[in-house]
């Protein structure tokens, strides 16, 4: 059975996916960095104190989270990483989204065109509800469906 | 996208609708955005410069590059001269090996081609490398109640708290791109409402308590929220001197790195709180009590980097954020003081203060000590410590720091100050 959430579209879109999910703050320069100098095809997260994403391929997956954290520079280090076609496929935010997010998405978005599409304020049950590998579907009125 | 109201001026609508050029059409989109959805509804000028965090030429950041070429293609420009965070290396006085300097190069290899774009969109001149951009030497210095647009979180913290300037903690580009617009979206810690504390923290612990250390267990409890502190009047007294800024910048670097702490109120000292009090805290705050033994808890709290933990330590760095001047001076007179107490006359492993170009220039313009300083085998630095321990290989070295900044972001460990200098005097 499909559990629906509601949250603010603040890059929308539709799109499906597959979810990986973070319970804990996620630091994009420690998950991006060492996958984005290496040049590789997948984008294997390098963050050893986030034990929910550590090792996981996050390329082209729905990520979803409470809020991102860790450098200033993590914007652009998001916006290279999209640049590079090793990005989310979209971005789904528990909390309130944070600055260091707000900005590389919306850098991407702006300056890249290449839209990452970003929904925020989903709420904890959200984030208790969703599971790794499942399914999720997003409407670009802020709807989030988990699948399966 | 977001449905706020957002109030522009016809100058800055024409800006958006691209009258002024596409890309200055981009910066006003990105900035309107960025405010957008933390509910800002207007922009406000800016009173003074803004500060950069993105002091640094790493090859990875092809789309930073690509965007500086196009600004500079389009005659863009802050609007008035900007620092920025320290360089990440210096070869000169933090040797590498062959390996390192391989590893650097990888990270940091386009370093001189980025210098000569910061100078081309407004770069203040080449000391302006510092995360202590507010120091009397180096001249960034807002006024109170100056609105800013900062992003080193260390540097931000300080000129809210301390200075009782506004400024929220931006992410890098979005505060350069106010500095070109002039111009910062109004939400957070620039709105009165933004500044008001949730926190009240009771200082009872029995002496005046490490900086960097209470500064770490005020982050790690408030967060991102603003405190208001008790009890620090006890020993700081209540004016703003020189040494009093020096202890509420280590502080607020601490709690900054730590937390996400971007304003603290200290009762009786810093401007807000002398002004208006207790009134600032908000109906139903929160408190948290510091004593000896919630100190010792948090110290007692890090975890170990080291792969060996009573390894002997290869390098110190000291001053992170960087030192002020007088900051310089104890610790010169510190470190050569145990050094004749223990009869040496170098120290034990190779040890680094880390402060501005300017403020290194003003230490070393007095020869004398300066080479008080050489002769003890201490080198001065301007490089950020943190960017140097970004390297993988450097990661993999047992490093000391006095700094919990430091500590949080790299393999450092954090010793307290007479530890420190312990460990330096005798490895």
């Amino acid at each position: 059975m499909s559990k629906v959430f509601k949250g603010r579209a603040i890059l929308p879109g539709n799109t499906t996916g597959e979810a990986v999910v973070s319970r804990q703050g996620m630091n994009i320069l420690a998950s991006y960095q060492k996958s984005a100098l290496k040049k590789t095809k997948q984008m294997i997260c390098g963050d050893q104190n986030n034990p929910d994403l550590y090792k996981k391929d996050l390329r082209d997956k729905i990520i979803c989270l409470p809020q991102t954290i860790g450098s200033t520079t993590g914007g652009m280090i998001l916006e290279t990483a999209i640049q590079m076609g090793i990005g989310p496929r979209a971005m789904l935010f528990a909390d309130h989204i944070d600055s260091l997010a707000a900005a590389g998405l919306i850098l991407s978005d702006v300056w890249l065109k290449n839209r990452v599409i970003t929904i925020d304020q989903l709420g904890a049950d959200f984030l208790r509800q969703v599971q790794d590998g499942q399914t999720i579907e997003i409407k670009e009125d802020g709807t989030v469906i988990i699948l399966s | 996208m977001i449905s706020v109201e957002f109030a522009l001026t016809p100058e800055e609508k024409a800006i958006l609708e691209g009258k002024q050029g596409a890309t200055l059409q981009k910066v006003m989109e990105s900035v309107v955005l960025y405010g957008q959805v933390f509910g800002a509804k207007r922009l406000v000028p800016l009173d003074s410069p803004v500060h950069l965090v993105t002091s640094f030429g790493m090859p990875l950041l092809k789309p930073v590059f690509a965007m500086m070429d196009e600004l500079i293609a389009a005659g863009l420009k802050t609007e008035k001269p900007f620092t920025v965070d320290p360089r990440p290396i210096d070869y000169t006085n933090v040797p590498c090996n062959p390996l390192e300097k391989l590893i650097f190069t990888i990270m940091y290899g386009k370093q001189k081609e980025y210098e000569k774009l910061l100078s081309k969109v407004g770069l203040k001149d080449e000391n302006a490398f510092t995360c202590t951009c507010y120091l009397p030497e180096v001249g960034n210095i807002p006024a109170r109640g100056d609105r800013l647009a900062w992003a080193e979180s260390s540097a931000v913290v300080f000129a809210n708290s301390v200075i009782g300037a506004r400024s929220n903690r931006n992410s890098g580009i979005i505060e350069f791109f106010c500095g070109i617009l002039g111009k910062a979206p109004e939400f957070g810690l620039l709105t009165d409402e933004g500044r008001r504390a949730k926190w009240l923290v009771e200082v009872k612990t029995s002496r005046l308590p490490n900086a960097q250390l209470l500064g770490s267990a005020i982050g790690m409890k408030v967060v991102e929220d603003v405190p208001y502190i008790t009890g620090l009047d006890r020993f700081l007294g209540t004016e703003l001197t020189a040494t009093v800024k020096d202890y509420l910048k280590d502080m607020g670097a601490a709690s900054a790195s730590n937390g996400a702490v971007g304003l603290y109120h200290v009762e009786n000292l810093t401007p807000e709180a002398v002004e208006q009090g207790r009134s600032l805290l908000v109906k139903d705050y929160r408190t948290y009590t510091i004593d000896d033994q919630e100190l010792e808890r948090v110290f007692a709290s890090y975890p170990e980097m080291w792969k060996q933990p009573a390894a002997r330590p290869k390098l110190c760095f000291i001053g992170c954020p960087h030192l002020s001047l007088p900051q310089l001076e104890s610790w010169l007179e510190r470190i050569t003081g145990a050094l004749a107490k223990a009869g040496r006359a170098k120290v034990a492993i190779p040890t680094f203060l880390c402060a501005a170009p300017d403020v290194c220039q003003a230490f070393a313009k007095d020869r004398t000590r300066y080479e008080r300083l050489l002769a003890s085998g201490v080198r001065l630095t301007s490089m950020c410590a943190l960017m140097y321990m970004n390297n993988p290989l450097c990661a993999k070295k047992p490093v000391i720091t006095n700094s919990n900044k430091l500590r949080t972001y790299t393999t450092a460990k954090f010793l307290l100050d007479d530890d420190v200098l312990a460990r330096i005097v005798n490895g």
